[in-house]
């Protein structure tokens, strides 16, 4: 076994360093699917995220206990009730999307929503009170002040950004459910590494694992480098 | 020619009453300093002259004129305060003097030079590309106050500007207050429960006592003929609240900072206490006695009177004064940043 696992690693580099197709194609169509997702995601996830931390209406925490709840939601679980839904028999199955990127991008951008929207509104509450304060006693208006306590929000809030693209480029429910892993479409990083183990080869699935795991890490590394900045 | 005048203004969170009808007047180029004990709305009342909180009622007069709401951004330009606990922008000390000056659209290089000459007077030159959290406390006091004497406002309030400092730092900040007061001519107050300060520093002196301004004139006249302020100036631990009887005739007073103090008198509402500095007991360990108060704390400041000792203690945001000998010090083997407990009957809370 340890030998079989020592040989996949060896081949694995060779398929990296030759850049092999299909492992050239599983990774920028990753890339693209789940930076898409994160993106569209981020779009409606920072103005709420900033909405229920600055805010102070009732029904706060029931909110936000969603939004926790929903932090766990299983891959797979979504993306089956997603596939019901996008499905030719389903309500938005007019539009066609089921296995098309559109789907995954889709499905990963509601998958990360409550990372997303918890961290923006955990960075927002931390901000000290005080600095809405110190920002109107320094000359700023109203709504500067407000700008003041969102910049200080920044750094926490691109964290939240980073965690959701990991979430996303990680996950297989849902690239699984609604994008099917056909070659040269819908076929990502995630997906293909199962497929190629059920299939045996071995070499192929950690050739991909590998560059799945340099990039989650990378990120994570830049995030502890930014936050200790 | 006064420069701001307070007429009635009154301020309330939920039904609890911070200020009560307080008329004030600051004339244009004094010093005033605002005295009371702790929670006794010194910092209310400064937040409400720098406008960044509203009052519940009364109205405030630019010379002749009536600030009113839609105007309070323009006359907000024209005070800045300096908050007793320093905040920062999580950014450069250059930055966060630069903030205000940014805000008022000043040209790049008039900025660069204001921030320079801020860092000078509070003798922190060379400290721009510092990050701002990372500095000592008294640095970052230093620094909120330049922050401050940049903007060149006519109006400069400063909460507790010197509070839990080292002397060293304390006598920068005094000087660079100083400093501008006489060559910008800057109209200042300063909330203060620092008696040397107010007496030495200032030209006329308001003192408050929960929510109401009590007595105000020359300081000189103020320190030699009032007896309240007299009393209050030698009284050390002085803490108001709200008191709320109980069943057995003893009262609880909440004096903030999640700290209540059983004192045996029969009285409710809002009080002003005090306990003497030796009727408190220091120890390194929670007493088991008949004592009903025992607090947690933190030394943060020793003064060696030869055979006795005065510490102040910290118990969460609040500070008492005790006092010891020096052979009971030396004993404990006592230091800055110790943790002890300070024990006192009900019967050593008195009313002011």
């Amino acid at each position: 076994m340890v030998w079989e696992i020592a040989e996949g690693v060896q081949k694995a580099f060779q398929l990296i360093v030759s850049g092999d197709f299909a492992v050239i194609d599983a990774t920028f169509r990753s890339l693209y699917i789940s930076g898409t997702a994160t993106l569209l995601a981020v779009s409606w996830s920072i103005p709420l995220g900033i909405l229920i931390g600055s805010g102070n209406f009732r029904g706060k925490h029931l909110v936000k206990g969603f939004f926790n709840a929903m932090l766990g939601i299983p891959t797979v679980g979504l993306g089956l009730i997603l596939y019901l839904f996008l499905s030719r028999a389903g309500p938005l199955g007019i539009f066609h999307l089921l296995y098309t990127p559109t789907a995954i991008i889709l499905g990963q951008a509601i998958l990360i929503t409550p990372i997303a929207v918890t961290f923006t509104a955990n960075a927002v509450e931390s901000v000290e009170p005080e600095i809405k304060d110190l920002a109107k006693t320094l000359g700023a208006s109203e709504t500067e002040a407000r700008l003041a306590v969102l910049r200080e929000a920044l750094p926490s809030t691109f964290l939240a950004v980073i965690a959701s693209f990991n979430r996303a480029i990680a996950e297989l429910g849902v690239a699984f459910m609604l994008g099917g892993s056909i070659p040269g479409l819908t076929r990502v990083l995630t997906t293909s590494i199962a497929l190629e183990t059920t299939r045996g080869n071995f070499e192929f699935g950690i050739a991909l694992t590998m560059i799945l795991l340099a990039i989650v890490f990378s990120l994570s590394f830049l995030v502890n480098l930014l936050k200790r900045k | 020619m006064n420069l701001l005048t307070l007429h009635n203004i009154e301020k309330r969170y939920g039904n609890k009453l911070a200020l009560c009808n307080v008329n004030l007047e600051v004339k244009r180029g004094e010093i005033l300093a605002v005295v009371g004990p702790n929670g006794a709305g010194k910092t209310t009342l400064l937040k409400i002259m720098a406008l960044i909180e509203a009052s519940s009622r009364g109205e405030m007069y630019y010379g002749d004129i009536k600030i009113s709401k839609d105007k309070i951004e323009e006359f907000r330009r024209k005070f800045t305060m300096v908050f007793q606990k320093s905040v920062f922008f999580n950014t450069s000390v250059y930055e966060n003097i630069a903030y205000g000056l940014k805000m008022r659209k000043l040209p790049k290089n008039e900025i660069k030079q204001r921030v320079q000459e801020a860092l000078q007077l509070v003798k922190l030159e060379g400290y721009a590309k510092r990050q701002a959290r990372k500095l000592s406390g008294g640095e970052q006091q230093r620094v909120s106050l330049a922050r401050a004497l940049a903007l060149e406002t006519e109006l400069l309030l400063l909460d507790e500007p010197t509070a839990n400092l080292d002397p060293k730092t304390v006598s920068i900040i005094e000087e660079a207050i100083a400093d501008v007061n006489r060559r910008m001519k800057t109209t200042i107050v300063i909330a203060t429960h620092n008696m040397f300060q107010a007496q030495n520093m200032t030209h006329r002196t308001a003192l408050i006592l929960n929510g109401k301004i009590v007595e105000i004139g020359k300081t000189k006249e103020i320190f030699t003929s009032s007896t309240r302020l007299q009393s209050f100036a030698s009284l050390e631990n002085v803490f108001s609240g709200n008191a709320e009887p109980r069943p057995d005739g003893t009262t609880i007073i909440d004096i903030g900072e999640g700290i209540k103090i059983q004192a045996a008198i029969n009285t409710c509402g809002k009080v002003s206490v005090f306990v003497m500095p030796e009727d408190i007991i220091l120890s390194k360990r929670p007493l088991i006695s008949s004592a009903r108060n025992v607090l947690k704390g933190t030394i943060i400041e020793i003064s060696d009177f030869g055979s006795i000792v005065r510490l102040r203690v910290g118990v969460n945001g609040l500070s008492f004064v005790v006092q010891i000998t020096k052979r009971s010090f030396l004993e404990m083997r006592l230091n800055l940043g110790s943790k002890v407990f300070l024990t006192f009957k009900a019967s050593s809370v008195r009313l002011v």
